[in-house]
């Protein structure tokens, strides 16, 4: 809502963290919140909060406070069994309503995007998109927002002074969770979900979890990934044979998936996904910004190019110079097949 | 059946340049385009019409020139189009821009549906097409990739998620936003084109459309832009490996090795 002499900034207190929620499970984003949430609210000398809409997710509270949170809110209903936008966004709205909350932050997954743009319009609250980088001001609260637009060529911070709360969907994979801790304790509260005579006006009537997309890149702590130097289709099977012997998956730039070298579901970039796995190879990936924000805070950042000089060879912690042809066949004759 | 499709102008290009007053994103003087996704949401638009008559209105918000694109969306099969501009409107949120369309569409005596592209490309939010469905109150389905099923008061909506799918059925009226699966826009026809360049397009003011003044524009708008800057290089002191294939192949092993990384 709008701060106003009668609405003051200090009634709103904590960070909270809206989980994510598939088919029962809390999703790995929920606990990267959690560990920027928990950064943002020692700032203020203030607590994190996670908020569960779901079904049968009572027994997964343990796993959230271990990994930071002081509090969980959980409101367990069957009306939650499957992605429930209007429920779930009223229900945020009363919750934000009871508790007041400075800070709300929410996967910038297809549900969460879906859902926060709905709470901020009825709570009154200003939102950030897609955010990659969070810092708070520790005077009065306000979250620095920081979100690539333009196809990752600007980055914009956003503040929101005058409302509270301030909601942000934050992009997968680029917080940290911290390490789980099982001596953290915290507290559990239960709400009920208040039906509504408009939850009639949409019901989910299937759901269907595709193992296809079990390219899950997100996932793979050693990507390989290809760009046009790959020079065709072909090109990939070296990909694949490498990350075979290594235990990784494969990934592309957009120009090979636009080539139709490679399926979507491998780009990795601002209009692909965004990955943070221990080493990322980019083999004849130039290095667009489009492709770097999707994948600057893997840990070990390997380029192999015949061009020293791409943008992908000046921010590689190892650069290769060379021909990927020749050296990628070398590399899978010296990494013994397991 | 009233499908309303709102639709933005957006720079051809990414190469953006950005106000230092006001921070927001400097529009004139840049080849401007239909944003991409919303082709797929006037090609929706007109499907649905061609199923269950009716009209396409599309709504867009913007400056002057911003009629083009509506124009545009005109000679792809939209019946009618109506732009909101006015100096007040400027430098609105996605809370602002959501509540000035959703004034509009009220406007228009409200709609059976209201289709928006999943997003725009210059600031990437998706925020538009849900604040419009709450700012009216209606059911939504965002990522829509299919309408798999449609009936003057039902929408069966398929949505698209990271891990596959879900379907749902809206009662009308609701919003829905699209990707690029849904559909394959057609192609002008050249009588279209010309029934477009000569279509009047109504420009409706905040007073027109019964908006409060103080929720649009930027003082409407609860997010401020304090900073904008190219992304951070990356530039770091890293390890060149050069030679001859095997030396190469050896090296970065080694370097793997010694990480404990293979």
């Amino acid at each position: 809502m709008r701060l106003n002499p009668a609405v003051a900034r200090g009634a709103f207190r904590n960070v909270w963290v809206v989980a994510e929620v598939l088919s029962g499970h809390i999703q790995p984003v929920t606990h990267e919140l959690v560990g920027a949430a928990r950064a943002l609210a020692d700032v203020r000398g203030s607590e994190v909060w996670a908020i569960v809409l779901g079904s049968g997710v009572a027994g997964q509270t343990g796993g959230l406070i271990a990994c930071g949170c002081d509090a969980v809110i959980v409101v367990d209903d069957p009306a939650f069994a499957a992605f429930n936008d209007e429920a779930a966004a009223r229900t945020l709205v009363q919750l934000i309503d009871k508790y007041r909350p400075e800070s709300v932050l929410c996967g910038a997954t297809t549900c969460g995007r879906a859902l926060i743009p709905r709470v901020a319009v009825l709570a009154d609250c200003g939102l950030t998109a897609d955010c990659t980088g969070l810092a708070i001001d520790p005077d009065n609260g306000d979250l620095l927002q920081t979100r690539p637009a333009f196809g990752g060529n600007i980055m914009a911070t956003i503040r929101c002074s005058n409302h509270r709360p301030q909601l942000a969907t934050v992009r997968p994979r680029v917080m940290k969770a911290l390490d789980a801790d099982p001596r953290r304790t915290g507290r559990v509260i239960r709400e009920p979900l208040t039906p509504d005579p408009s939850d009639a006006l949409k019901r989910v009537i299937e759901v269907f979890h595709s193992t296809e997309t079990a390219v899950n890149l997100g996932d793979a702590s050693f990507i390989i990934s290809g760009g046009r130097g790959l020079k065709g289709p072909e090109g990939f099977n070296l990909l694949r044979q490498l990350a075979s012997r290594v235990g990784g998956a494969v990934g592309a730039s957009r120009a090979a998936v636009d080539a139709g070298w490679i399926p979507y579901a491998h780009q990795v970039g601002q209009t692909g996904q965004t990955v943070q796995s221990k080493v990322y190879m980019a083999c004849a990936i130039s290095g667009q910004i489009q492709h770097l924000v999707g994948m600057q805070s893997c840990d070990l950042i390997i380029a192999l190019d015949k061009n020293p000089d791409t943008p992908m060879m000046q921010i590689a912690d190892i650069a290769i110079v060379g021909d990927l042809f020749e050296i990628l066949p070398e590399l899978i004759r010296q990494i013994p097949a397991t | 059946m009233r499908i309303v499709v709102c639709i933005k102008q957006v720079p051809a290009t990414n190469d953006a340049s950005i106000d230092p007053e006001t921070k927001r994103i400097v529009r004139e003087g840049v080849k401007a385009i239909l944003n991409p996704f919303d082709t797929y949401a006037v090609e929706e638009g007109v499907l649905l019409r061609e199923r269950f008559g009716g009209e396409v209105v599309v709504l867009s918000m913007g400056p002057p020139k911003a009629e083009a694109v509506l124009r545009e969306a005109v000679s792809q099969g939209a019946d009618r189009a109506i732009l909101l501009s006015h100096r007040a409107f400027g430098g609105s949120d996605t809370w602002a821009t959501s509540y000035a369309l959703a004034c509009a569409i009220r406007k228009l005596g409200g709609a059976d549906l209201v289709i928006c592209g999943k997003q725009a490309v210059d600031g990437d939010t998706a925020q538009v097409g849900p604040g419009i469905a709450a700012h009216l109150g209606w059911p939504q389905a965002t990522h829509v990739m299919q309408v798999r099923s449609a009936t003057p008061e039902t929408l069966v909506a398929v949505r698209m998620h990271e891990d596959g799918y879900d379907v749902c059925e809206l009662t009308l009226p609701a919003v829905i936003t699209v990707v690029k699966d849904i559909n394959s826009p057609r192609v002008p026809t050249l009588r279209g084109r010309l029934a477009s360049q000569k279509m009047e397009i109504p420009v409706w003011t905040p007073e027109m459309i019964g908006a409060d003044t103080a929720k649009i524009g930027l003082d409407g708008s609860p997010t401020r832009v304090v900073k904008t800057e190219p992304p951070p290089p990356r530039n770091k002191a890293s390890r060149r490996i050069t030679g001859s294939p095997d030396v190469c192949a050896a090296e970065l092993l080694h370097e793997l090795r010694t990480r404990s990384l293979v």
